[in-house]
């Protein structure tokens, strides 16, 4: 009986420390894209459906971890439908005890924001934007990713005065 | 310091604008039957969709594409939907399961399988679905969504691609030309 009452405790715990995951508009994701901050933002656009997107997680999870220290901020901006954030969603974030920042893009158009990201985005995903706006740099990719190239280009981007 | 903002992608070459002409094929249909567009008969445009088995976005549309081309195909611009995907990467989109599908969902239009990838290639498809309006001279005129919400079809306020058929049947401009929609990126073959 006590051992249960642990678990429990410890599960409920646990249930406290899982992440939120709040709903953005458009308006923030511009935010985070004009920021003048020498953070690296690695914004990945994904979904709980998309096998390559769900493929290339624990790249950007490992990001998160060995740039802990430094200036570098991993957003995973979830495109799952609405209906779909309570049932599907946050429970893959829990069961994959997703650590970098998630947020569920809450906007019903596309075309209002596809275009705000990346010019050349056809809206196809997986797909990652990485900004570091007081270098003036952003890189975009329309296809899955490795960990390998990720690390190359945060380790340049967060090298002092380097780009 | 210069702005540096670069793009990569997967290079399946750059595909068609708006106003390019698209070439036409011949695709297995899931009967088993060689389709071309200059086939169909009595056709004033098509309605090219690239779109597969698989992936929630399309899936959300596959009514919608039914009730489009129940509506514009006696009009003339019948739907002509395409499954790009490579079946090793995604074995749901095989030709077997497109049969199953087609079946189970009484598609009343054509539903092609580009096996070598080679069309959703030429016409730089990226996503499914990939809409691309063509005339009956195959000049591209609207690329993009089918409308502006695929979660939901009742919270749908412009439809992209009826507005854009409607203009070309009163031989108007189409007003949008080009939109940009969420979707699954085509599974091309590995190698």
């Amino acid at each position: 009986m006590k051992k249960l009452l642990i678990l429990l405790l410890v599960s409920a715990s646990l249930n406290a420390r899982a992440q939120d995951i709040p709903f953005i508009r458009k308006e923030t994701l511009q935010q985070w894209l004009n920021a003048d901050t020498d953070t690296v933002y690695v914004l990945n656009f994904w979904a709980t459906w998309c096998a390559p997107c769900v493929e290339e997680l624990p790249a950007f999870e490992k990001i998160h971890k060995e740039y802990a220290s430094k200036k570098v901020k991993v957003v995973l901006i979830s495109t799952d439908f609405k209906r779909n954030v309570e049932s599907k969603l946050k429970p893959f974030v829990k069961r994959k005890n997703l650590q970098s920042q998630v947020v569920f893009m809450d906007e019903p158009n596309p075309n209002n924001w596809v275009n705000m990201v990346s010019p050349d985005w056809s809206g196809a995903l997986p797909a990652t934007l990485i900004v570091h706006k007081r270098k003036d740099i952003a890189l975009f990719f329309e296809k899955q990713l490795n960990y390998e190239t990720l690390e190359e280009i945060i380790q340049r981007l967060t090298v002092d005065g380097g780009r | 310091m210069a702005f540096a903002a670069m793009s990569f992608k997967p290079a399946p070459g750059n595909g068609y604008k708006v106003g390019d002409t698209a070439r036409d094929f011949s695709l297995v249909n899931v009967k088993g039957k060689q389709v071309s567009l200059a086939g169909i008969k009595n056709a004033k445009g098509y309605i090219v969709v690239f779109t597969c088995n698989h992936c929630p976005y399309a899936k959300a549309y596959e009514q919608r594409l039914i009730d489009l081309h129940k509506k514009y195909a006696p009009l003339g611009y019948p739907v002509v939907a395409i499954n790009p995907n490579d079946k090793d990467v995604q074995p749901q989109d095989s030709y077997e399961n497109m049969k199953k599908l087609a079946k189970k969902k009484k598609y009343p239009f054509h539903y092609l399988y580009d096996e070598t990838q080679e069309i959703a290639k030429a016409y730089g498809a990226t996503r499914t679905p990939h809409v691309y309006l063509l005339d009956k001279d195959r000049v591209v005129r609207y690329i993009g969504a089918i409308d502006d919400n695929s979660e939901d079809p009742a919270m749908v306020k412009e439809k992209y691609l009826a507005n854009a058929v409607e203009a070309l049947m009163s031989g108007q401009e189409v007003a949008t030309k080009e939109t940009k929609a969420i979707g699954c990126g085509i599974k091309w073959k590995k190698g």
